[in-house]
């Protein structure tokens, strides 16, 4: 299988404090990860690490076979991975000056060079798929949380990326609008997108993904199937998030 | 001492083809000041928000100085400093347009850098991360947004400029206070002269408050 993600001794520092620790981690393609963790665990870091949201200290990163340099190092391949790679992220950070439509179509005009007819084509298209092909001509204030994110979903998809990454998609949504976007991402990944998904839907996780990956303090404590994680975990301290965060 | 002061109306009224004089110069300097203020505006918020030093400082010196100085002093110093410097005269509508262009551009420098830090950083992280590239993502996205949000402290510094033409009488530009000047001179009516010229600058200001109404709600509208 090819490998999309590489991390090999990966470390991160925000000042003195370090956020990760000798992360290891690949992902493969078609394969759905998804990240569990406290607030404040590095979880949301470390994907924002694999499109250089975030630099890293030391360590190794390859997305899509090419290797992303460490802080102060070369970073021409940025440009080229964050084409390859989608980012979802939890205040929709939708473009407000822009209709719905605009908002899609402007990456790949600017990035891709792609015609006006062609990028309003895949825009109408990404609407349908995600739901809300009627609100094309709207401005994002005008929409639901929920049909935010699913703009903002069809706005990652719009450049044809292969990976995506979820940052705590549905953590500033009403309960009653989470179900929507989960559904856009359960389809996502019925049609083998590759995802990295830090989320705290845990029925999510245990539904959809095919690795659970635990971090604990910067790094990954354990990893596995589903099944296991939830039922099974060896760990104490995923014994311990897995109490509190089940019980309710 | 009781005044025997009356209204002079027909001294007001003829007073008004020779003040309507001044009113281009007014416009002149103001909107030819405000023009180049503005573009200094852009480049030097820009610069004073870059985190390259030399880049920052020089940007940064530029606006506390001509922020920190009256304007007065600015446009003296121009008119009757400068052209030691440079070995000429420079021409009373010149320096008025120079004033107004660095002072204005200074504080204007302070909008564009309010305006633009004031967009979400969850926006240049959204464009980045759809690929595009740091300028693409300044101009398309977070520019247009912060300039709606300039446009209102933008009316506010042009109504300031405006009136501040009216310190440029000292260097002999024939703007609106000047002309006032020159026909009290020989008419002595201070009262009703003054007073038609106050006019004129409110029919200006109230103009423009009322045009930077109407483009603020319809920018407003989009959002």
């Amino acid at each position: 299988m090819t490998q999309i993600v590489q991390m090999k001794g990966m470390n991160k520092y925000f000042g003195k404090l370090h956020v990760l620790k000798d992360i290891d981690l690949s992902v493969e393609q078609g394969e759905v990860v998804v990240i569990i963790g406290a607030s404040g665990s590095g979880k949301s870091t470390l994907i924002r690490c694999v499109n250089g949201l975030e630099e890293f200290e030391s360590g190794r990163l390859e997305v899509d076979g090419q290797a992303l340099a460490p802080k102060g190092g070369n970073q021409q391949s940025l440009a080229e991975i964050r084409k390859e790679v989608g980012m979802v992220f939890q205040q929709f950070n939708l473009f407000p000056h822009l209709t719905v439509k605009k908002n899609i179509m402007l990456a790949p005009q600017k990035v891709k060079n792609t015609s006006q007819t062609v990028a309003n084509a895949t825009a109408e298209r990404l609407l349908e798929r995600v739901g809300i092909g009627s609100q094309a001509d709207k401005y994002p204030s005008h929409l639901s949380g929920g049909q935010q994110q699913r703009v903002a979903i069809a706005r990652a998809l719009a450049m044809e990326p292969r990976l995506m990454l979820f940052d705590e998609p549905t953590s500033a949504l009403d309960p009653e609008m989470i179900g929507e976007v989960l559904d856009v991402m359960r389809e996502l990944a019925k049609e083998g997108m590759t995802m990295m998904v830090v989320t705290h839907e845990m029925g999510f996780a245990r539904e959809v993904a095919d690795r659970v990956i635990y971090i604990h303090e910067g790094q990954i404590v354990e990893q596995g199937k589903p099944d296991d994680v939830f039922d099974n975990p060896q760990n104490e301290r995923t014994q311990a998030f897995l109490s509190r965060v089940l019980a309710h | 001492m009781d005044s025997q002061f009356q209204f002079d109306w027909q001294a007001a009224i003829n007073s008004i083809p020779f003040l309507i004089k001044g009113i281009p110069y007014t416009l002149m300097i103001s909107f030819g000041g405000l023009a180049i203020g503005f573009a200094l505006g852009i480049i030097f918020g820009l610069l004073s928000i870059n985190k390259q030093w030399f880049l920052k400082w020089p940007a940064t010196a530029y606006i506390e100085i001509f922020r920190g100085t009256p304007i007065l002093v600015q446009v003296l110093f121009i008119f009757y400093g400068l052209p030691d410097l440079i070995g000429g005269p420079i021409d009373p509508l010149t320096a008025g347009i120079a004033a107004i262009a660095l002072n204005s551009g200074a504080y204007i420098s302070e909008v564009v850098r309010g305006g633009v830090q004031s967009i979400d950083k969850g926006q240049a992280e959204a464009g980045l991360s759809l690929g595009l590239t740091r300028s693409q993502t300044f101009w398309s996205i977070i520019w247009p947004q912060a300039f709606r949000r300039m446009i209102p402290p933008l009316g506010n510094q042009a109504i300031v400029s405006i009136k501040d033409t009216s310190l440029f009488s000292v260097i002999g530009v024939g703007e609106l206070v000047r002309q006032g000047q020159v026909y009290i001179a020989s008419t002595f009516t201070a009262f009703e002269v003054y007073f038609v010229v106050a006019i004129m600058y409110l029919a200006i200001t109230l103009s423009l408050s009322l045009i930077l109404r109407l483009v603020e709600r319809r920018g407003l509208a989009s959002v």
